[in-house]
């Protein structure tokens, strides 16, 4: 791995436009067929876990995901609890088999600091005033990857907890910008996220107001570089948005003629 | 009676600040006082104290021969961490790392690692076997707001005081040194509060309990940003982050003339 980067470091000195057509080529095309501004394919289903309050399920590209919610539910330890809202507690987990090599279960420094930051996005989107002295529990659990987990993660989270039926001010919806060989690129993957210039822009967005809720970033990025990578970012996350839209009806398209269901599902 | 004290300062930060003003006079992109003390322990190979306003914050660098990560033999590598000790304010306790100090760090480290300031191949000593490590620490030591951009100025003053240890037959020659660390450039970490509809810098302990969502920006002197990060249960629009990175590239000009 460190002698492919100091091939690359070494290809980049040579000239700058063979770096441009290492990630993006003359017809606009990324290395796996991708344009700059499109995703890797999103699946998502909703109700994957039965014990659940709301669950769903997540594949963008080779990375999926499952997320499950419990609560509003008693916060425990009580002196967690706060009287004038819910407490969102975001857990966001890689499984061992995850990466290439075995992840430590051990929660890291990278695991905590995700899970922070998405619990912030989420104290945004939900109307935690409405159920004081309570918990919402989201768990995360990442069982594949390959770059833009944290994205992929709150993305189906959101669809979890509106599954759940917690009310929230809007969808959350995300997606990773950033560049790769010069080019200003939508959802990186892993090679793109190795190259020697690569910046990494995970953002999400309440789609509707288009408040944004996530924001990091590491690389070296300009201002006008930024802009252009937020415009994509933004044109990105409403189609994600639409996705999840898409996977809730298609849970519950059926209830509204059959109100007393199968029993298949417990909601 | 503490908190209630506090709170009555949260509405007296969110009043004066709808009225155009701050509470200690600063315009809403105007830093506190800083200044820069170096030399605080003789053991570490690089130290700084910073204080902007009464936040007052200590950054310890320690380099160490390590065995460097088995997917880059060749490189040396960075390990930032923060303590929020008790010290500090009547809101830290002992303990593990909070997450929000592991955030901190963690947003120190990225400013200063993505700048590309630091080139790690030459940290190496013997490949796959030695490279050296610098392990910046951080210790909070008064709390007054933005300890962020305390602790990123802090560490990047340290690491430009610190002075590479010498190594020979294997080991560390005690007392001896091969002049300073070198940094090709200077990332400056730039932290902006949302206070009710304004964007305000540097914010004391008071502003940031009245803040909706907290955005840094780590900027180089050739005018690129090396990481962001936004924290906090508020949000920002696209034009609030714009203004956030315009008043970073102008404060970060000033606040790097100080180090």
């Amino acid at each position: 791995m460190a002698t492919k980067k100091k091939e690359e470091k070494e290809s980049k000195k040579e000239s700058k436009s063979k770096e441009n057509l290492e990630y993006v080529n003359k017809q606009g095309k990324r290395l796996d067929g991708r344009t700059v501004d499109e995703t890797r394919p999103i699946k998502i289903k909703v109700g994957v876990v039965p014990n659940a309050d709301g669950s769903a399920y997540l594949e963008w590209g080779q990375n999926k995901v499952i997320a499950a919610v419990y609560g509003p539910r008693e916060c425990l330890p009580k002196h967690t609890a706060n009287p004038y809202k819910a407490m969102v507690r975001y857990t966001y987990r890689m499984a061992t088999f995850s990466v290439p090599d075995r992840k430590n279960p051990r929660p890291g420094r990278r695991d905590v600091e995700i899970s922070k930051v998405s619990s912030e996005a989420f104290e945004r989107a939900i109307f935690t005033e409405k159920f004081p002295n309570t918990a919402i529990d989201i768990y995360v659990e990442v069982l594949d990857s390959n770059a833009g987990t944290r994205i992929a993660a709150l993305t189906t989270a959101a669809v979890a907890v509106a599954d759940a039926g917690i009310p929230m001010r809007d969808m959350i919806a995300g997606v990773a910008v950033g560049k790769a060989g010069g080019n200003i690129i939508v959802d990186l993957n892993k090679y793109e996220e190795d190259a020697p210039d690569a910046v990494d822009i995970p953002i999400a967005i309440l789609p509707n107001s288009e408040e944004i809720v996530l924001l990091q970033m590491d690389g070296l990025l300009s201002k006008k570089e930024w802009v252009e990578a937020r415009t994509k970012a933004f044109a990105a996350i409403k189609k994600v948005h639409e996705l999840q839209k898409q996977a809730l009806l298609e849970k519950y398209k059926n209830f509204e003629s059959t109100p007393s269901n199968d029993g298949s599902d417990k909601q | 009676m503490s908190s209630l004290i506090c709170d009555l300062r949260t509405d007296k930060v969110l009043q004066t600040i709808r009225e155009g003003k701050r509470l200690d006079g600063r315009k809403f992109d105007e830093y506190r006082k800083l200044s820069i003390e170096r030399n605080i322990s003789e053991n570490a190979e690089g130290t700084a104290r910073v204080r902007l306003g009464e936040t007052d914050v200590i950054v310890g660098v320690k380099i160490l021969p390590m065995t460097p990560f088995p997917d880059t033999p060749d490189d040396g590598s960075l390990s930032v961490g923060a303590e929020f000790l008790p010290i500090a304010s009547p809101t830290f306790e002992s303990g593990p790392p909070s997450p929000e100090s592991i955030e901190l760090s963690r947003v120190v480290d990225r400013g200063i690692r993505e700048s590309k300031c630091i080139d790690f191949a030459e940290w190496s000593i013997e490949s796959g076997k030695y490279a050296w490590n610098a392990f910046v620490d951080i210790y909070a030591i008064n709390h007054d707001g933005n300890l962020f951009d305390a602790a990123a100025i802090a560490s990047i003053t340290a690491l430009l005081d610190s002075k590479m240890p010498k190594f020979e037959d294997g080991k560390v020659v005690k007392g001896e040194f091969k002049g300073k660390v070198k940094l090709s450039r200077k990332p400056i970490l730039c932290t902006v509060s949302k206070i009710g509809n304004a964007i305000v810098s540097d914010a004391t302990f008071a502003e940031e309990r009245a803040q909706s969502a907290r955005f840094s920006v780590a900027v180089t002197e050739d005018e690129y940003f090396s990481a962001f990060q936004k924290g906090g249960l508020g949000s920002f629009t696209a034009s609030e982050i714009d203004t956030a990175l315009d008043t970073a590239l102008k404060n970060s000009k000033e606040l790097r003339k100080l180090i």
